[in-house]
């Protein structure tokens, strides 16, 4: 690889050739600020449209000031990050975003999260000059049921727009308008319900300001658990317990399964149960829907439908009833684990402790602000009575736990209640990418096999590369298996099913980079993929100390089966977990 | 081709249409073939003559008599006394500057004297729609001879020979772009010409494609042979249908000559050209943002590196020269590189084409020797100041250059001259203002072109030119204080210094420029709350002279908002919290009471 040296405040380097200054310097631990720049490096992401020009430089001979993100290490070139200069642009420039911004910080839900207020913090910078007379601009606010988009607050760091076009491929934001009342917005500045709009949330996750962010349902949430005629009802997704202490200063990766419970009992919850429970019922109906269609498939029967789709990620399902409607009858139609604890919730356990459905509140805690619409959707209710009533994220635990002056870190450790609350390890790893088809190999694997697991860790299935493949030896059946995160990585795999190319029998499909320990309603990342891996890393470690890691041998479940359901895909299983899927192309529309 | 012993060439140059010059010619043709001259007499419709201001202008050839102002109703005289008696029409002839004799040939007058046309050698001259004018005028001659006597590196070499810079703006060497776009190997390349005109009032673009399609095109090809392109894009603005027609007929007429397609000229070069149309938006003038346009992408700049030679339109290399560079091509080569390169200065050969407006005698375009002063393109070819006003100054660069003054007039015109005198070149507006313009005004105005036109990208562009625009309008109002005048020169400095793309980087410089050559002006506005030129509305103040004042109630009555007070035959009286400063008053009184200041 050519190098080239150069100087960067008086300090020499040498770096391969192509390498931006941000990263030399960074290397030499000079820390240049940026503000619209954010790479998850892990994932290969990187946003560094150059627009901020937070991270000017001189460079030495050049009549402009260089963005750092953006500009090439050359041969020779001596760099100044701090000159009278370009702290003075720097400083300036800062002073015209904030003069374009709110100053509501007191009650802006990014307050303490806010990168433009760390900025604005680290500059020092204290008033805005000419601010009297400095006009705003300002924007409709846009409610849709998972995302609240405030443009007002909107910096232009396209972060957002990269990830809903370039990571994602969604399409629903992009910039409009121009000069001073350029924003990033739907086509036609329609609201986000009218576009190709998933809810992933990815635009949520990296926003570094309070222009997008989640709808709050804590509130909503503590008027049932103050109602003394609810009995309340709470579910836990697998990725929220490896996130949820980073609210709390705990290092990324610290597992909080048992201070999760505490915390949620001591918020008043009448049952704390786990959607883990949920994941091993998916993998009971989705593993036997997976085996039926691989036999018809065995058999050359036309309507196999291989490969099967996995179907746990609301966002996943939004994006092909929005670009692949004619797909739609691929996936498996399995309901999300969220949706499936509640439909379990509301009748079974309602019957077992006596509750009317209408008495019984059903909340989620999940990594996702797509979980948020799935709730909503008119298909998941009986008689207007959603199965899921709330479903809120691992940000809005957090702060509802602040609230109620709950000392999270202080908390004993405890278990969640019984029976919903039981789960296997292969319930867990449904947080990380690879996770839900790995639970679903373990189970399929004994059943069509009839033979014990030897090793339960799939490693082949594992990791953080967007789409990735791997062959299961089912007793001389190979099994091909084909998985991706990240809706455009997703997009590929479903092109390819699409044109009857594809080589896989099942793949698996994760809406979010990293899968939900990644999800949008998570802790932000502020571009720091190692917290990814991080989580990731303390989902794997949960599943190996679990006693029970395959899904069939979950006690409970079986005992739902034996008392209720009777076998998987059965009749009333299938009234009751599986679903169907919408062409909803058609939703999206230009209204004037 | 047919011969004819006189020929009336009528401007059809969008301005002289706009004053129904294609009436003219449709007068002229009757009256002709009333008199049965069809066969010795031809009338074309030819492209901008220059003198816009002066149009619709007929000129009548081969002896050279210039006439302006031209009505339809003109056609029978210039039939009957010219075409017929060989009598010139004197009441219609060109005076030169006001008040002059007429003058009839044009190479005697102030305006064509100092002028040399390269860009623009045909229009005004054959018609654009004929292609065997463009080749009788050696058209096509010098892809001909690229492409059977020189080899590609030749053609790069003479350009870099010649000196030409980059006539949109930038003025980079268009040598050293071709050789970069040249160097680069890929299996696809492109050449784009950049006809996305957007300066207010500049139409040296639209005049040249207008009038002269074919050089255009000539150059692309010649510019594809040199640097290994078979493709050519022509990103012109939607708003130019005159030009977008002449151009699409040019095309035509070329691939049916075999001067485009496959297999040109015989040998095994193919070129072709299509066209790419712009919404309008001044930033995609800007190359990158240019390309992102025609990708279908939001027309926004990028960084550069990568420039365009490297990774352009559909990340292949990509050439990107403006309408009037390319017009210079042809007869660079025709002419030779050390002809081209003995006109002009020592770092600006050849010509530039410039778009006169504002307070001058003659509004519109002209083409000069690089190094022609500022004064002789204003006193000489503009023919001074109108209504004998006195000069004040001249903005060039279009609404991000500068703004230059009396002790500039005698600065040699170059791209390295006026950015050293605090403007630059742009892509050859040049605005001239005299002693009613208020400078803070003027900055303003601007101000608001690029507010309007940013792209939004950048925070410096996108928020910084609105701050600099409401602090000027804050000063114009009268709300400004010492403090502001720094804050706006800081801020200027900032977005030069700091913005992505060129319009950011040159946005502040109409602030700049008058912050340093008019100082007085914005100190008045400021600590005086005074506007000196008398422009600035909220800063004006009626009031009326006791002495003066007869009590004839004339400016009560004509006071739209009852500002005025006084009893009949009594001294009146201005409520100046009232009074919206709409000068009625002042110009009902008839004994000059009313006093403006």
């Amino acid at each position: 690889m050519e190098t080239v040296k150069l100087t960067i405040d008086n300090k020499q380097i040498e770096v391969n050739k192509g390498t931006t200054l941000l990263k030399a310097a960074h290397r030499l631990g000079v820390e240049i600020p940026t503000l619209c720049h954010m790479e998850l490096h892990d994932l290969n992401i990187e946003n560094k449209p150059g627009g901020c020009r937070i991270c000017v430089v001189e460079v030495q001979g050049r009549r402009n000031l260089a963005p750092a993100c953006i500009t090439k290490c050359e041969e020779g070139m001596t760099i100044k990050t701090h000159n009278a200069r370009v702290l003075n642009a720097r400083r300036t420039v800062m002073e015209f975003i904030l003069s374009d911004h709110p100053k509501d910080c007191l009650i802006c839900p990014k307050s303490g999260h806010c990168d433009l207020q760390d900025m604005a913090n680290r500059l020092g910078i204290r008033e805005i000059p000419g601010h009297e007379i400095a006009e705003m601009s300002t924007y409709r606010k846009d409610t849709s049921p998972s995302i609240i988009r405030e443009l007002d607050k909107c910096i232009m760091c396209r972060r957002c727009e990269m990830m809903c076009n370039e990571v994602q491929t969604v399409g629903a934001l992009s910039a409009v308008n121009r000069g001073f009342m350029a924003v990033v917005a739907p086509a036609f500045e329609q609201n986000l319900e009218y576009s190709p709009c998933t809810y992933c949330g990815q635009c949520v996750a990296v926003c570094p300001t309070g222009a997008l962010t989640e709808v709050d349902h804590t509130r909503d949430v503590l008027r049932a658990l103050v109602d003394p005629s609810k009995t309340v009802v709470v579910q836990t997704a697998p990725a929220v317990r490896a996130a949820l202490g980073e609210e709390f200063g705990m290092k990324p990766g610290t597992l909080v399964t048992g201070k999760l419970v505490a915390a949620l009992k001591a918020l008043g919850f009448d049952y704390v149960f786990d959607t883990d429970f949920a994941a091993d019922l998916t993998i009971m109906e989705e593993g036997t829907e997976l085996l039926t269609r691989l036999g018809k498939h065995l058999k050359g029967e036309p309507d196999a439908n291989i490969p099967i789709l996995t179907s746990c990620c609301p966002g996943w399902v939004n994006f092909f009833e929005h670009n692949y409607p004619e797909l739609k009858d691929v996936p498996s139609t399995a309901k999300s684990p969220q949706q499936m604890f509640g439909a379990i919730a509301k009748t079974y356990f309602a019957d077992k402790i006596s509750v009317k459905r209408q008495d019984m509140v059903v909340v989620s805690i999940m990594p996702c602000l797509a979980k948020k619409y799935e709730s909503q959707r008119p298909e998941f209710a009986v008689d207007g009575n959603p199965d899921v009533d709330f479903s809120i994220s691992t940000r809005e635990l957090a702060a509802f736990i602040k609230q109620a002056n709950i000392d999270f870190n202080d908390l004993p450790d405890m278990d969640f209640d019984r029976p919903l609350g039981e789960s296997s390890g292969a319930a867990v790893i449904f947080g990380n990418t690879g996770g839900v088809i790995e639970a679903a190999v373990r189970t399929a694997f004994e059943i069509y096999t009839g033979k014990k697991l030897s090793r339960l860790d799939f490693t082949e299935l594992r990791g953080m590369e967007g789409v990735r493949q791997a062959t299961i030896d089912f007793n001389g059946f190979p099994l091909s298996i084909g998985i991706a995160h990240g809706l455009g990585n997703a997009r590929k795999l479903l092109d390819e099913v699409k044109a009857g190319r594809s080589k896989f029998h099942a793949i698996e499909v994760m809406a979010c980079p990293g899968g939900c320990i990644g999800g949008g309603g998570q802790p932000l990342h502020h571009g720091d993929s190692s917290i990814l891996k991080a989580r990731a890393k303390a989902i794997y470690e949960e599943d190996k100390n679990k006693p029970i890691r395959v899904s069939h041998e979950n006690p409970y479940i079986l005992q739902l089966y034996k008392e209720f359901l009777g076998e998987p895909n059965s009749e009333k299983a299938h009234h009751l977990l599986h679903t169907h899927y919408f062409d909803r192309k058609a939703k999206i529309i230009i209204k004037k | 081709m047919a011969k004819f012993r006189m020929h009336l060439l009528v401007c059809g140059g969008s301005t002289c249409r706009s004053s129904e010059s294609d009436l003219i010619a449709e007068s002229l043709r009757r009256e002709i073939e009333e008199k049965g001259l069809q066969a010795e007499v031809q009338v074309i419709m030819t492209g901008c003559f220059g003198l816009c201001g002066k149009g619709p202008v007929v000129r009548v050839m081969p002896d050279n008599a210039f006439y302006v102002g031209v009505k339809p109703e003109d056609a029978p005289v210039i039939v009957a006394e010219h075409v017929i008696k060989g009598r010139r029409v004197q009441r219609l002839l060109y005076a030169g500057t006001a008040g002059k004799e007429p003058v009839s040939d044009p190479k005697h007058n102030g305006f064509h004297r100092k002028q040399i046309r390269i860009a623009l050698r045909n229009c005004g001259f054959i018609n654009p729609e004929d292609i065997d004018e463009y080749i009788a005028r050696d058209g096509y001659a010098a892809l001909g001879r690229c492409l059977t006597e020189m080899s590609p590196a030749q053609v790069v070499e003479q350009i870099k020979l010649s000196g030409l810079r980059g006539r949109g703006g930038g003025g980079f060497p268009t040598g050293l772009k071709w050789e970069i776009a040249s160097r680069n190997k890929a299996d696809q390349k492109y050449v784009v010409c950049n006809a996305d005109e957007g300066d207010p009032g500049a139409f040296m673009d639209r005049s040249v494609l207008e009038g002269d399609p074919h050089s255009v095109l000539e150059a692309m090809a010649i510019c594809g042979y040199a640097i290994g392109a078979t493709q050519g894009l022509i990103y012109i603005r939607a708003e130019y249908p005159l030009a977008i027609q002449r151009l699409k007929t040019a095309i035509k007429q070329a691939r049916d000559y075999g001067l485009l397609g496959e297999q040109i000229l015989g040998t095994n070069f193919m070129f072709d050209i299509e066209m790419r149309y712009g919404a309008g938006a001044f930033v995609c003038g800007e190359e990158t943002a240019l390309i992102h346009s025609m990708e279908g992408e939001r027309g926004e700049p990028t960084n550069k590196p990568p420039f365009p030679a490297e990774s352009g339109f559909l990340g292949k290399p990509t050439n990107v020269n403006n309408v009037e560079t390319l017009a210079s091509v042809p007869v660079i080569i025709n002419k030779g590189a050390g002809w081209f390169s003995s006109i002009g200065t020592e770092k600006s050969k050849g010509t530039k084409v410039f778009a006169l407006a504002g307070k001058i005698n003659n509004v519109g375009l002209i083409e000069v020797p690089m190094g022609t002063t500022l004064r002789e393109v204003i006193f000489e070819i503009g023919g001074g100041i109108k209504n004998g006003r006195k000069f004040k100054a001249v903005q060039t660069g279009g609404p991000s250059g500068g703004c230059l003054t009396e002790k500039h007039l005698d600065i040699a015109i170059d791209f390295d001259n006026l950015i050293a005198a605090g403007s630059m070149m742009g892509s050859g507006g040049m605005i001239v203002m005299d002693e009613d313009d208020c400078m803070v005004s003027v900055a303003k105005f601007f101000l608001e072109f690029t507010v309007e036109e940013s792209c939004g990208k950048c925070s410096p562009c996108r928020i910084g030119n609105k701050r600099l625009h409401e602090l000027l309008t804050h000063i114009t109002k009268g709300n400004g204080t010492m403090a502001d005048l720094e804050r706006l020169r800081n801020m200027s400095l900032v977005i030069k210094d700091t913005s992505l793309c060129g319009l950011g980087q040159s946005s502040p410089n109409p602030v700049l420029s008058t912050l340093a050559n008019f100082m007085d002006e914005y100190v008045a506005h400021v600590s005086e709350k005074k506007c000196p030129s008398g422009q600035c509305r909220d800063l004006m103040r009626y009031t009326i002279i006791y002495d003066k004042c007869v009590g004839c109630t004339a400016c009560a009555r004509a006071c739209p908002v009852n500002a005025i007070s006084g009893e009949r035959k009594e001294v009146h009286f201005i409520d100046q919290d009232k009074c919206i400063k709409c000068g009625a008053c002042f110009e009902k009184c008839k004994f000059a009471a009313v006093l403006i200041n």
